[in-house]
């Protein structure tokens, strides 16, 4: 499970990085989006998988007694993939306007001389 | 000590946000609750203020969950600091944009984010958990962009899409950096990962994770490598929205290096003199790049990422003196630099125009008004005895104990350029006649009294607050050598969190 996980990670970052290098705004964003997956997996990870132990006391027990899942990353991972969510929408909807201004999708067409009306 | 007040300057721009948002579209209101709220927040800041200076750290511990299992937020002396300093730049540029901003805009929420943006810079000085600083930061990071795109202009949005890609990075950064400390160490609180920190085996993950810290907050804070972003879009908002994001915005990137690594990480060699190298070649690379702009704001965008440099080099020097030239330039900077974005709306509410080779001729109109921005030009410059010349005493005297000649030769050259560039200004916007073959466009002059008066008064709240800081220095060096001392000793912090270590 590791294993699989940790070739995930790779993938996830490898593909981001190779993403935001490329000059088009559309694939800005989805280099973006996968960093940010393949950070949440990166948290879930680190933070230890324990398989089918949920944090749960037992009736009679007073303490835990055994190993179980920490539940901190996934509440991590859950805040984080609410904040990217928003974020994302927030960025399409911005990429979609700029598309709509510039009429062009490639970021090296994003430098309009000085405007004067502020 | 446990106080639950510390949360009051975060809350009450909530408050004041949530009820702008149903006073939706009656902007007049909205200008009323946001120049209220943002003066009740400044009374809230120094009462906390006050009482961190006289009674130490407070504490307060989210839910009631147990340090260090829970949320804390914590007001140390440099916290409450930043905070008082924030709630005076707001409440200055709340008053600003009361009068200084065109009516689509506060039609489509400025106020409410304006307000959702004070509220994460407080919670992010406050927090004392390293995930919840991630939290404020993204709650900073969202109302900005929705502040700097509100207008929808072409060139506001290209800003924009450089401003949020970096920025989104730099979270992706941080993030990562957190999950990493979070897998080495097993705790998310600032004060508990101290300790912890120095129980881990294997340090050379622990160097990895600082660099991971540094790149993220090195993004947020404009340091050489990384701050193209910023003169590439913090000249195309209005200059309400350029002052809070040039005051406050990259402050919050300085403040969490500071945090982090003076409380979490301890610096080694290799990253003070990364910071260093860091430090010299913002200072350069800023300054070069205000030396050749025409445009205003775009010379004071340059100008932030070279004195950005300044307090990064006090950082990398870490020792106490150096430690408080940094938080006395920090201080300095924060007022002064929002109180230049200001200065650049009334340039151009006067003119019509923010390039310099349209301007000029604004002493021989406007006498007073210019003075008082002289007064500001000069602290900027750090002419003594006003607030820009103490805070490089101490960077000088440090950088020559510790015979960092290269970090000296780069604060002259700094300095020396601020000086050329803003004296260059001076005479372009203000002695120069206006060119003859350009039309003048003043919107200041129809005005109204109270409107007039709106505008200049947040410059002149700010250039007091500059006054004070130059010529009470005694005071504030008082402030900033305790500040010195919290971040050299980190004992009292941590036992303020987690209770006496045995």
């Amino acid at each position: 499970m590791e294993l699989l996980l940790i070739v995930l990670l790779g993938l996830l970052y490898a593909a981001g990085v190779y993403m935001i290098l490329r000059r088009s705004m559309v694939k800005l964003l989805l280099g973006i989006m996968l960093l940010g997956s393949g950070t949440n997996i990166l948290i879930f990870l680190l933070g230890g998988i324990t398989k089918g132990k949920p944090p749960v006391i037992d009736e009679n027990a007073k303490l835990f007694q055994d190993v179980f899942a920490d539940p901190i990353p996934q509440s991590l991972i859950l805040t984080a993939i609410v904040i990217s969510f928003g974020l994302t929408a927030f960025a399409i909807v911005l990429l979609k306007r700029v598309y709509a201004l510039v009429n062009s999708d490639d970021l090296d067409d994003l430098n309009t001389p000085e405007e004067e009306d502020i | 000590m446990i106080d639950n007040h510390i949360l009051a300057p975060v809350f009450i721009h909530l408050f004041s946000a949530i009820l702008q948002l149903v006073a939706w579209r009656k902007t007049v209101t909205q200008r009323f609750i946001s120049v209220g709220g943002s003066f009740l927040g400044l009374m809230l800041a120094i009462r906390l203020f006050t009482k961190v200076y006289n009674n130490g750290i407070l504490t307060m511990n989210a839910a009631n969950w147990e340090a260090p299992f829970g949320i804390v937020f914590v007001a140390d002396l440099l916290s409450v600091t930043l905070v008082l300093l924030t709630s005076i730049a707001g409440f200055a540029v709340s008053i600003f944009s009361s009068t200084g901003l065109n009516r689509q805009r506060m039609l489509y929420g400025y106020f409410p984010i304006f307000h959702f943006l004070l509220m994460g810079l407080n919670g992010a000085f406050l927090t004392g958990d390293i995930f919840n600083l991630y939290v404020w930061f993204e709650v900073i990071i969202i109302s900005s962009f929705v502040l700097m795109t509100l207008g929808g202009r072409k060139a506001q949005l290209e800003g924009a899409v450089k401003y949020m890609a970096m920025n989104i990075l730099a979270s992706t950064f941080f993030l990562t950096g957190i999950g990493i400390l979070y897998g080495i160490t097993g705790t998310l609180n600032m004060a508990d990962l101290s300790i912890k920190i120095t129980q881990v085996q294997n340090q050379y993950l622990v160097g990895i994770t600082a660099c991971f810290f540094l790149i993220g907050f090195g993004i947020k804070s404009a340091v050489f490598p990384l701050y193209y972003w910023l003169p590439s879009s913090y000249h195309t908002p209005p200059s309400a929205v350029a002052a809070t994001f040039g005051g406050l915005l990259t402050k919050v990137g300085i403040y969490a290096i500071i945090r982090v690594f003076s409380l979490i990480f301890v610096l080694d060699t290799f990253t003070q003199n990364l910071l260093m190298g860091m430090a010299i070649f913002t200072i350069i690379t800023g300054a070069l790049g205000a030396l050749i702009k025409t445009n205003i704001r775009r010379l004071f965008s340059y100008l932030i990422v070279c004195h950005i440099g300044f307090m990064i080099g006090g950082i990398a020097m870490f020792t106490k003196i150096a430690l408080m030239g940094t938080i006395l330039y920090l201080i300095h900077d924060i007022v002064v630099k929002t109180n230049m974005f200001l200065i650049a709306g009334v340039i151009r509410q006067l003119r019509g125009s923010m390039d310099m080779n349209k301007l000029g001729g604004i002493y021989k109109e406007y006498p007073k008004i210019s003075l008082l921005i002289a007064l500001v030009l000069f602290s900027l410059v750090g002419i003594p005895p006003l607030s820009g010349f103490w805070p490089k005493i101490y960077l000088f005297q440090e950088a020559f104990t510790q015979q960092q000649y290269v970090f000296v030769a780069a604060l002259i050259i700094g300095s020396f350029v601020t000086m050329y560039v803003i004296a260059k200004m001076w005479s372009e916007v203000f002695w120069k006649d206006v060119p003859k073959d350009v039309e003048v466009e003043n919107k200041f002059e129809p005005l109204p009294l109270i409107r007039k008066i709106l505008l200049i008064l947040p410059v002149g709240i700010l250039a007091i607050v500059t006054l004070y800081i130059g010529l009470n220095a005694e005071t504030i060096v008082q402030l900033v050598d305790k500040i010195s001392d919290q971040l050299i000793n980190t004992q009292p912090y941590v036992e303020a969190v987690l209770g006496k270590q045995n």
